[in-house]
């Protein structure tokens, strides 16, 4: 029996994480989706139509690059990038997005509607939503509207319609809630395209599922290139589903060391940060029970990161859950050492990574030093940082100054 | 009747009089504790019959801009848990009748200790619990431990909702069932009455509670209409604009009861003539 790979129960539980806490409206809605995706999953006809997408319009497999000038540079662990910023569309969000579009088509849906943060989302989802001629609206917080607007535009160019979020601080969180808005409103012919690992059953596992041909990719192409599973991995944690696809395949891997990382923002205690599992504590949010960032009377508080797909106050339930058994390690880094990180990828090895992957990158500045040569360690690089150039140059003149 | 609950007794007088029930939500503490306890208080004058108190949250999905707005309002004011039930028993010392039902999200009520706050807002004389996301998969969380404090459940119903999932979401509720008849947020557009009768028709197939309808109604009216063929007629975002719109507190306190007035003439109105 798998200790950690198939703890899910009916009730879309990770222990006391997940479930389905959403009005009545919502909730034969998911109960639909839900039986859709257990006959979809089992359908080699749907598993078939899958690989044909991930691999001729993703790009997939995406390569697990030797990072030699890394490694060098940090002088320790032998690192090896996986490269889901060569994806289609520049970030591991089309995997999932793909993969929900066709149950949306196999659902007879005919609109789609996302929340996003950075824009990578919302961006995959426009991208599949003009693909299979479905009609796309994305929420999107007035903020990062602004400090993303290359996304905005792309997703416009691809027919969809970005929808001004004015609530709260303008961010995820209150993108997500206006989706939620949309859909209840909008039963019939709307399927919600949730970008991360959360959000109740059976989003956070099926996005899970979507994200895992990350994990089994870089598993093969581990053994393929040095013989044996890898010593540890690494990838960046907003909701978490990059983190999530890469760690789901190697979770029963007792061997296999893995590091979630979080947006520390200014600082974890300072409290301007995006860090819910090192900072937050249990509650129940946009419809599963997880960590949380909220007050002492339970209002959700800002999340801050410089990194708009970190800026989210909550964390996808089995990562909570794996958090409380230790079997993931969840650390934080700040934007500080997050945008160093993204500096020193850009120069080593002539990579711009989005800031996300950069915290990832920050806490293999850490960790690599230290470790022996023979240590292999996989990090995920989920994205490319085109979109971020605005906020890297607003970043490093503030610096300069 | 010893045993009965005070929404029980509630509807079986009005049912009595041959006539709806008229429930008003207000958020608690909106726009301020003082102002917010002088509207509540003066309810049950005005005419409401049942009142829904909602707990403040700040990120509420199912709620339109206006009680979205009003959450805000009670939120910067220092609206608490501890703020709210504090309100209710100043209330009950007035009033021993009219039931009162908190109205909220899960996560208020989860941090601040489930258990725990049954257990206080039971003592507080609260008479039920609306849980909007805590669908009947999750019973065990609140619902079945409201039930033993003695709090009454209710729940939505909702045009997604059909036959076969009925006898779930119905099974553990009491109080009354609140008839959601159009899919979308509060403050969102009124159901046509022809609906309301079918909808409610289905509905007392599956349940003896009494069925109160919500979502969309604003003025007697409208009241009157949906109230010709429901139990109960809920009005919340109507009365939450009289708070935003108003320039003063006074005028807030004045206007929400003005507004119950008329609504609770629309009440008397319903039924004319088909007694």
């Amino acid at each position: 029996m798998p200790q950690y790979s198939m703890h899910l129960d009916a009730n879309g539980l990770f222990g006391r994480f997940g479930g389905r806490f959403v009005a009545e409206t919502l909730m034969p809605l998911i109960l639909e989706l839900q039986a859709e995706y257990d006959t979809a999953r089992e359908d080699a006809d749907f598993q078939r139509l899958l690989a044909y997408f991930q691999r001729d319009y993703v790009g997939r497999p995406s390569p697990l690059y030797f990072a030699e000038r890394l490694t060098e540079h940090f002088g320790g662990a032998k690192l090896y990038l996986k490269r889901e910023e060569l994806n289609h569309t520049g970030a591991h969000k089309i995997n999932n997005c793909i993969g929900q579009i066709l149950l949306a088509k196999r659902m007879g849906k005919t609109r789609i509607i996302a929340e996003t943060g950075a824009g990578m989302h919302g961006v995959a989802t426009a991208t599949v939503a003009a693909r299979f001629g479905m009609s796309c609206v994305v929420y999107m917080g007035t903020t990062d509207i602004e400090r993303q607007q290359p996304n905005v535009f792309r997703m416009k160019l691809l027919g969809a319609d970005v929808i001004p979020v004015t609530t709260g601080t303008g961010t995820l969180k209150d993108a997500m809630n206006e989706a939620l808005r949309d859909w209840v409103t909008n039963v019939d012919d709307t399927f919600y395209i949730i970008g991360t690992v959360a959000g109740p059953h059976p989003y956070p596992a099926m996005v899970r599922d979507f994200q895992a041909v990350i994990g089994r990719e870089a598993r093969m192409q581990i053994f393929e290139k040095e013989g044996r599973l890898p010593d540890s991995l690494i990838a960046c944690i907003g909701g978490g589903s990059n983190a999530m696809g890469l760690f789901h395949p190697f979770l029963d891997d007792d061997m296999v060391e893995m590091i979630g990382v979080e947006a520390g923002g200014k600082g974890v205690e300072t409290g301007k940060h995006a860090a819910s599992l090192n900072g937050g504590v249990p509650g129940v949010l946009h419809g599963n029970r997880t960590y949380l960032l909220q007050d002492g009377d339970g209002q959700i508080s800002d999340a801050h990161s410089i990194s708009a797909g970190l800026d989210y106050p909550g964390i996808g339930p089995e990562h909570a859950w794996l958090h409380e058994q230790g079997r993931v390690d969840y650390v934080s880094v700040t934007d500080d050492e997050a945008l160093e990180a993204f500096q020193v990828c850009c120069r080593q090895e002539g990579i711009i990574p989005a800031l996300e992957s950069a915290h990832a990158l920050a806490e293999v500045a850490k960790r690599a030093p230290t470790l022996p040569h023979d240590h292999l360690m996989v990090v995920s690089l989920s994205g490319r940082g085109d979109k971020d150039m605005v906020s890297v140059a607003d970043y490093l003149g503030e610096k300069s100054q | 009747m010893n045993n009965a609950s005070r929404l029980d007794r509630c509807f079986a007088a009005l049912k009595a009089e041959n006539r709806p029930a008229l429930v008003t939500y207000v958020t608690a503490g909106d726009p301020g504790f003082e102002t917010s306890l002088e509207i509540l208080k003066g309810l049950p004058a005005a005419g409401a019959d049942v009142i829904e108190f909602g707990i403040p949250f700040s990120d509420p999905v199912a709620d339109g801009p206006a009680i979205q707005k009003a959450a805000l309002r009670a939120l910067e004011s220092g609206q608490t848990q501890a703020r709210t039930l504090e309100m209710v028993r100043t209330f009950r010392q007035q009033n021993t009748e009219t039931p009162i039902v908190l109205m909220g999200y899960y996560n208020p009520i989860y941090r601040y200790g489930a258990e725990r706050f049954l257990s206080d807002a039971a003592r507080a004389s609260v008479d039920g619990l609306i849980v909007i996301d805590l669908p009947p998969e999750h019973d065990d969380e609140s619902c079945l431990p409201a039930t033993e404090h003695g709090l009454d459940f209710m729940r939505l119903a909702t045009p997604t909702t059909d036959a076969n999932r009925l006898p779930k979401l119905l099974g553990n509720a009491s109080g009354f069932i609140y008839c959601v008849l159009v899919t979308g947020v509060t403050g969102c557009n009124m159901p046509n009455p022809e609906s309301t009768e079918q909808a409610i028709g289905k509905l007392r197939e599956h349940t003896h509670l009494p069925i109160a309808v919500g979502f969309g109604i604003r003025n007697a009216e409208q009241a009157a209409e949906i109230g010709h063929f429901s139990d109960a007629v809920v009005v919340g975002s109507a009365l939450v604009d009289c708070i935003e719109y108003a320039v003063t507190p006074q005028v807030a306190i004045v206007s929400a009861h003005n507004l119950v007035r008329e609504l609770a003439e629309g009440m008397f109105q319903a039924r004319a003539g088909s007694a």
